[in-house]
């Protein structure tokens, strides 16, 4: 048998916790011819140039919504989406969700108090944009388990098609199914009641309620409501062991209210949820001297990708400074990322990911007190691909009480207490 | 808060808008409008939307107080230069003065601009300003480090003496220079008939004293506008006041809007897009006067398809005129066209010469492209004014082996009816047109521009996320028709004729003197 590809490697769960060094050796050729005949490709400029490459399609790669459609369908289904979600038509509708994020972060760290060790994961970096995201919806909190196992068994089925066994991607289609008639009934339930979220907005609104099949509709509420459930929990959760790993950036989040900014858009290079996206070649496509025959399956590794050093100076440095636009010295194309893709597929919600971050990690080191690991490397969950801790224990002597910095209370006041941290 | 958004690197993503809706507004699907100078009330909302741009096209004024970084020496910098004169205080010239000093030059630089204010965005002018969401007084460009230099604002340059490198300015001071950048850009093309230009509603749009004056008769309410010239500006000044609910005229010589830019079959789709949004667009119709009442406001229009229109505001959108009268007589080949020069920006003289000390940048310029047959063009972008400017700063400030070339391809875009237009490379520069990706009739399409065989420039439709990928088959002499097998194939892909009409040539009338090689010199007569 043949010795195990680079990427073969990066696939095998031995190596999770740290793929980083095998993403450098994949850099070392711009192209790679797996096996199975699918490609790899893995320097920042060749992924960003694919990425926005009409050549490739998205289509027949996964499991169904736009994320796996190409123009023109993808855009019409997006552009629909997006009319009650996100400028043009509902510019302020994650901005005005920003007390509301707080007081879930608020709530979720409140219920810390009286002890000293938590799973950030499973009590916090998971519940929080599950709440997020069922209230952006319309979805019952309470049928949390339902959705939890089915979002598992999609996640599982999402493998890199080669690597995903026949019986989980059977699973993963029947998850969606489920999803599909559990979406279709709530979708009754709000056009008979109508509420302040998404899904009541695109199901009131006959413009869009009749610009796409209510097949439509509901696969892909059903994929914001995976893709708001498996991402974001990662890049919270990846953004503490960071931040832990790094107290002097820890302290810095305490005390500047600004750099919390900077630090997500480094997590989001750094550490970022997810590590490969799927497309499939229309036609040849030249690389760097390589063809990559039509019909062919790429892996477009974007981890590695924002950690090229011909795209971004020693890339495997911690450092949220180098996204300082107001600095003279920072090149604003270096801080560039792949973080979230790119292209008419950039994630839907990011605007959502970033602010729920945002806060969490903000409100997290405000109020744990002398926090710290308590295993490192954490134990990860299976998926290459949307790649993130299954538990990641933190220790603390205490839990400040919210009133103790000021909540409840504005942004201006959360940032008077962090100049008095200061 | 000062801040302005590289909308050639824009795609569209709308991230801004989501982070900041109070700074930033999505304007249809791709377009986007921005306030240069929020409050700074407003200030994490924009932190978080400059870092939220997958582009990073959100530039940010530099923080004072920033870490102090040891400006490098320029490399082997040619021995006496240390003066540099700029004259032209707008983008190219903003943006040629931070990049010698990002470069290393510690000499003496002067700003020279005949506009009393501080560099200031001209692209919100014919938008978000004359739509009343932006005060046009408030979208001066965001400061980088100290430029440290010597400002002459509201005093135009009136000569130039190039044996004695001196710059003549209107209080009569001559200002010496080691180093010239002439970056003094274009003017609006005035309507031609003084008298009806004077009328009391008659305006152009290209500074901010002319947005400044149209916003406010806009917001009066006038009962209708005329706009002449169905070109980007005429086009968006439309555009902004079928928004504001006001009746507006377009009338055009050509076929249709934009066709002088983009050619006719891709203006005939601009032409829907005015007529869908309530615009009466008359093409191929001219204005034969404009006439005013006894008291010198304006009241009618008379126009070659013998109709007469009741209107209390003119827009005469009729495009530019280059400035440089200031160079008559300066010996350097400088006229209508604008200021001749190479691709590193040096200017020629009159004798076809390069010169050494005069560089041109920006609008004003007109240089070789070696992918266009290595014609001379001028472009007036704002990306090509950006780009420019830094090739023309560090050429200004190196020895010869290492000057830069200025070889990037243009680009452009404009935000109209809620569509946004880019282009990549020179689409006049072309024979025929094919649709690759989308839809015409849906607005949202890559127009992919051909002539001999290659592919030259491509248009996009609220299309911009594609754009680079046929610059670089530009850049590649790609094929044209270009034979791929995209997403989003258009049922045909036929090309059809771009119908670009031939620009009016611009003529140079010179004599000749002298018999002897060492003798023989050109003077310019006329300068078309």
């Amino acid at each position: 048998m043949a010795a195990a590809s680079v990427f073969e490697r990066v696939l095998d769960y031995a190596n999770r916790a740290d793929p980083y060094p095998l993403y450098r050796e994949l850099r070392e050729k711009p192209v790679w011819r797996e096996a199975d005949g699918s490609y790899v490709v893995s320097r920042y400029r060749d992924i960003v140039a694919l990425l926005h490459d009409p050549r490739l399609s998205s289509r027949n790669v996964g499991l169904g919504g736009f994320i796996h459609q190409d123009p023109p369908e993808h855009d019409r289904i997006r552009r629909i989406l997006d009319r009650h979600y996100g400028p043009p038509e509902t510019p302020d509708r994650i901005d005005r969700m920003e007390p509301d994020l707080l007081e879930i972060v608020t709530g979720l760290i409140d219920g810390f108090t009286g002890r000293t060790e938590i799973d950030l994961v499973d009590d916090f970096s998971y519940p929080l944009p599950v709440t997020a995201i069922c209230r952006l919806l319309g979805v019952p909190l309470e049928d949390e388990p339902r959705f939890h196992a089915w979002a598992d068994a999609v996640i599982d089925g999402l493998g890199p098609p080669a690597h995903t066994p026949e019986q989980a991607r059977r699973k993963a289609t029947d998850a969606l199914a489920e999803m599909g008639e559990y979406f279709a009934i709530l979708i009754d339930a709000h056009r008979a009641v109508v509420g302040e979220d998404l899904l009541s907005a695109i199901v009131a609104d006959a413009s869009t309620r009749e610009g796409m099949s209510r097949a439509e509709l509901t696969a892909n509420a059903a994929l914001l409501l995976i893709a708001g459930h498996e991402t974001t929990v990662n890049l919270i959760t990846n953004g503490m062991l960071t931040l832990l790993r790094h107290p002097d950036m820890l302290d810095r989040v305490r005390r500047e209210p600004e750099f919390v900014i900077r630090t997500v858009e480094e997590l989001l290079r750094y550490e970022p949820p997810v590590h490969f996206l799927l497309r499939v070649a229309l036609d040849d496509v030249d690389i760097a001297g390589t063809t990559i025959p039509a019909d062919a399956t790429i892996h477009l590794a974007v981890a590695s990708g924002s950690r090229d050093p011909h795209h971004v100076p020693d890339p495997d440095r911690f450092d949220p400074d180098r996204h300082d636009l107001e600095r003279i010295d920072v090149d604003a194309r270096e801080s560039q990322h792949l973080g979230f893709g790119g292209g008419v597929h950039h994630c839907f919600g990011a605007p959502l990911a970033r602010l729920e971050t945002q806060l969490a990690l903000t409100e997290l080191a405000l109020r744990l007190e002398n926090p710290r690991l308590l295993a490192d490397p954490p134990p990860y969950r299976p998926n290459p691909v949307l790649r993130g801790p299954r538990h990641l224990r933190i220790g603390f002597d205490r839990v400040r009480p919210a009133e103790e910095i000021g909540i409840p209370r504005s942004r201006e006041a959360a940032d008077e207490a962090a100049r008095q941290l200061g | 808060m000062r801040l302005v958004v590289d909308l050639n690197r824009c795609q569209g993503y709308g991230q801004c808008a989501f982070a900041a809706p109070g700074v930033f507004r999505m304007r249809g699907n791709e377009g986007l409008t921005y306030d240069p100078n929020p409050g700074d009330d407003q200030r994490r909302k924009v932190l978080r939307a400059a870092a939220a741009c997958p582009v990073r096209a959100i530039v940010l004024e530099h923080r004072a107080r920033g870490p102090v970084v040891a400006t490098p020496p320029a490399a082997a910098a040619p021995d006496g230069v240390e003066r540099i004169v700029i004259v032209g205080a707008s983008l190219a010239g903003l943006r040629a003065a931070y990049a010698l000093r990002r470069e290393g030059f510690a000499g003496s630089l002067t700003m020279i601009g005949d506009e009393p204010y501080e560099p200031y965005d001209r692209v919100p002018l014919s938008k978000q300003a004359l739509e009343g969401w932006v005060p046009a007084q408030r979208t001066a460009l965001p400061r980088g480090r100290a430029l440290d230099a010597d400002w002459r604002l509201g005093q135009p340059a009136v000569g130039l003496d190039r044996r004695d490198k001196r710059v003549l300015l209107a209080d009569g001071e001559r200002v010496p220079f080691d180093r010239l950048l002439i970056a003094t850009g274009v003017r609006a093309q005035p309507w031609p008939n003084r008298d009806e230009a004077a009328l009391d509603g008659v305006y152009t749009v290209r500074d901010r004293d002319d947005a400044v004056g149209l916003r406010e008769r806009l917001a009066a309410t006038p009962g209708h506008v005329l706009v002449i010239g169905a070109g980007f500006i005429g086009s968006e000044v439309a555009s902004v006041c079928r928004e504001l609910g006001l009746p507006v005229t377009v009338v055009d010589r050509g076929p249709a809007p934009l066709a002088g830019a983009l050619g006719a079959a891709i203006g005939r789709i601009a032409a829907e897009m005015h007529r869908d949004a309530g615009v009466d667009l008359r093409c191929e119709t001219s204005v034969h006067a404009l006439e005013g009442d006894a008291h010198g406001h304006l009241r009618r229009a008379r126009l070659s398809d013998g109709s007469t229109l009741d209107v209390d505001v003119a827009v005469a959108a009729l495009g530019s005129r280059r400035n440089v009268e200031w160079l008559e007589g300066s010996g350097l080949a400088a006229g209508r066209w604008g200021v001749a020069c190479d691709s590193g920006c040096r200017a020629f003289d009159v004798n076809g010469l390069v010169t050494d000390d005069i560089f041109v940048a920006g609008d004003v310029a007109r240089f070789p492209h070696p992918v266009y047959d290595y014609q001379l063009m001028a472009l007036e972008h704002w990306g090509n004014a950006v780009d420019q400017a830094g090739i023309a700063a560090h050429n200004m400030i190196s020895l010869a082996p290492d000057r830069w070339p200025h070889l990037t391809l243009p680009v452009f875009w404009s935000t109209q009816f809620g569509t946004e237009i880019k282009s990549i490379g020179v689409p006049t520069f072309a024979d025929e047109i094919v649709v690759t990706q989308g839809s015409t009739a849906d607005r949202r399409f890559v127009a992919a521009y051909g002539r001999h065989g290659r592919i030259t420039a491509a248009v996009t439709f609220d299309h911009g996320m594609w754009l680079e990928f046929y610059g670089r088959l530009i850049e590649r002499a790609a094929p044209f028709p270009p034979r791929l097998r995209t997403v989003d194939e258009p049922p045909t892909r036929q090309p059809v004729p771009a119908e670009i009409r031939e620009a009016p040539p611009i003529h140079a009338t010179v004599a000749l003197t002298g018999h002897e090689p060492s003798e023989r010199r050109a003077v310019l007569l006329h300068g078309g």
